[in-house]
């Protein structure tokens, strides 16, 4: 089998045993970006010469003799909103399209310190807000299952990039669904931790009371190595949570018996394709002829998690992109009037249309006379959901339910009315208002070619529990293969489209370089007025 | 239960947001603002009334540590990202005559 087939476990055996070394394996997945990205752009930032320079380090490393983890050597990809120090992170925004952090997430030095290759940075919806990967200021990713439908979002240059087998494995973020649905919507496995798992240090914040890093690879057996990995408590954020059952790969074994699966009779009603539907009850037939018990429960409060988390979500989003000023980091308008002046214009150009929708209704929410009636009654709303599925979980070990209504829609069919696509979100939400941990496997294909993925979500802590039924079902799927597309090479597809694209892509850093612009404006200002600037 | 969001609001809460909007935005806004407000009021089909808000999943409490600095100076460092900058300091337009 290539290197790119392998899975991220199954290269790090072959790098171990030497029959790979670091480099051939950086090496292939680079040669693979450089053939594939330009039709996909699922990344943002691909640093060649440091990608092989860190490859050629952890050799040495392994070669010593260090005692490295089961990865160790193993390329990987990181959505573009997790820091690096060094390589750029732009969260897909304008506003932060030179940003080259001074430091890296803790999720990332957890990675590094078990010998992680990073090859670039994944593109994503504009801070995470999305769930096409369209609001991306560099354009959007395409679905390598068929390149005219959307990767789903936000992670999806993370999912695009373990579909495409541009990367083993990659790091996303989870605020609504942001990797369990793109994994669903590209075939790929992604999980999205219990809440305080993962340290969100060195994460640019969106939505910090639900916001969770969390791994996206080809199976379960990955996902648990790598939470093994990233899995840390850290006192650099204060809601990390001591956990001493962080041993996920343990949970691997093919044994649902006796294990107790409900499926909420209100996740099926209207809205949900039937293939969908039927791709769903078929995991749970499987589950239960190896033992599991399977019953319909109605959850309840399913239709007020939409509402209540975007009140949340857009309340929060509007504090923590406060700090976005043009003063520290990024972009910084070239022509305003005074401070404020340059705050607002600064912020105006370089927020994309859907954050600023967000920071607005966020702002509106939190202003003295709508705080109570919307930000205080989403709270009280999200206290109910979370009782909701305190009582499922004393008589259920997993919740199964679709991960999307559908499969991917096409590009451009979504950003037109925002209300429908966050509709979209319906069964991932409730997750992250509850803390809960969620894994979307995939589980067929529609006749449209598309992936369907299923959702396994756990009580609070209970990682394992769906580890374990993640596993069983896979142990009855079988290997689960890439794309038809990405057997090719991708080069016959659409060349004039991704010509499009990267010229865009070219033209929007050319004309975001707003740094020496702003030196000019400082003299002509300077010289004309006779102001001083400092 | 139609919403409805007066010019003063939308400038009020642009100021707020820190965000200059062009007529035309100011318009989309109030009229985004109003739907999404339209639809959330669904969440008064709730009875609250007994139920505490839930800001965090977990009780979360203050972490302290003592106050001891453990990393270096990286002024430099982090003036690198800085679009403007002068003196060792971050450069902004004069703000005081």
């Amino acid at each position: 089998m290539e290197i790119m087939e392998l899975t991220a476990l199954e290269l790090g055996r072959e790098i171990k045993k030497k029959e790979v070394s670091v480099r051939e394996a950086a090496q292939a997945f680079l040669t693979r970006i450089a053939q594939t990205d330009k039709v996909l752009n699922s990344f943002v930032t691909v640093e060649e010469e440091q990608v092989l320079q860190r490859a050629d380090e952890v050799q040495s490393a392994l070669d010593g003799g260090a005692s490295l983890g089961p990865l160790a050597g193993v390329p990987a990809a990181v959505k573009d909103n997790i820091c690096t120090e060094g390589i750029k992170t732009t969260c897909s925004s304008r506003i932060l399209y030179n940003f080259i952090p001074p430091y890296s997430a803790q999720a990332v030095l957890q990675m590094q310190k078990q010998g992680a290759v990073i090859l670039g940075k994944t593109n994503m919806d504009e801070f995470a807000m999305g769930s096409t990967t369209e609001t991306s200021a560099f354009g959007p990713t395409k679905n390598p299952w068929n390149t005219e439908h959307v990767p789903g979002g936000s992670s999806g240059g993370s999912c695009v990039a373990v579909a495409a087998c541009e990367a083993p494995y990659a790091l996303g973020s989870d605020t609504g669904g942001s990797i369990r649905q793109p994994s669903s919507f590209c075939g790929v496995t992604g999980l999205k931790p219990t809440y305080g798992t993962v340290s969100r240090y060195g994460l640019i914040a969106y939505g910090s009371s639900l916001d969770q890093i969390g791994p996206i690879a080809k199976d379960i057996s990955d996902c648990a190595a790598i939470l093994e990995m990233i899995a840390s408590y850290d006192p650099k954020d204060s809601t990390s949570v001591k956990r001493a059952d962080c041993d996920f790969t343990a949970a691997l074994t093919d044994d649902v018996k006796g294990m107790r699966i409900g499926i909420p009779t209100d996740y099926f009603g209207e809205g949900l394709e039937e293939e969908v539907k039927q791709a769903v009850l078929q995991v749970a037939e499987v589950l239960r002829q190896k033992g599991a018990v399977v019953e319909e429960f109605p959850l309840s409060l399913v239709d007020y998690a939409i509402p209540a988390y975007y009140v949340i979500a857009s309340a929060e989003a509007s504090s923590n992109l406060a700090r976005f000023d043009g003063v520290k980091y990024g972009y910084r308008a070239s022509a305003y009037d005074g401070l404020h002046g340059m705050y607002k214009k600064s912020r105006s150009e370089g927020f994309g249309e859907e954050v600023k929708r967000r920071i607005m209704l966020g702002s509106f929410v939190l202003s003295s006379g709508y705080y109570d009636a919307y930000y205080l009654k989403a709270l009280r709303t999200k206290a109910l959901i979370r009782r909701a599925f305190d009582a499922a979980f004393e008589k259920y070990d997993v919740i199964l339910a679709p991960a999307s209504p559908g499969t991917a829609p096409k590009l451009g069919q979504s950003l037109g009315d925002p209300l429908k696509m966050y509709l979209g979100d319906i069964y991932t939400i409730s997750a992250n208002l509850a803390g809960l941990p969620g894994v979307s496997v995939p589980c067929r294909v529609d006749q449209n070619g598309l992936p369907i993925g299923v959702q396994m979500l756990g009580n609070c802590f209970m990682e394992k529990k769906i580890i374990r039924a993640a596993y069983a079902f896979e142990q009855a799927r079988g290997r689960w293969q890439a794309p038809p597309q990405a057997q090719r090479k991708f080069e016959k597809e659409t060349v004039s489209a991704s010509a499009d694209d990267m010229q865009r892509k070219e033209k929007e850093m050319r004309s975001a370089s707003a740094k020496d612009v702003w030196k000019t404006e400082v003299k002509t200002v300077s010289a004309s007025a006779g102001k001083a600037v400092d | 239960m139609a919403n409805k969001i007066s010019d003063e609001t939308i400038e009020y809460v642009g100021i707020l947001a820190k965000l200059e909007l062009s007529d035309t935005e100011k318009e989309q806004a109030k009229s985004d603002i109003e739907r999404m407000l339209d639809y959330i009021d669904k969440l008064n089909e709730l009875d609250t009334s007994d139920v505490e808000p839930l800001s965090h999943v977990f009780p979360v409490n203050n972490v302290f540590r003592e106050d001891v600095v453990t990393n270096g100076d990286e002024r430099a460092r982090l003036l690198e990202n800085a679009p403007a900058a002068k003196d060792g300091a971050f450069q902004v337009p004069k703000t005081v005559e």
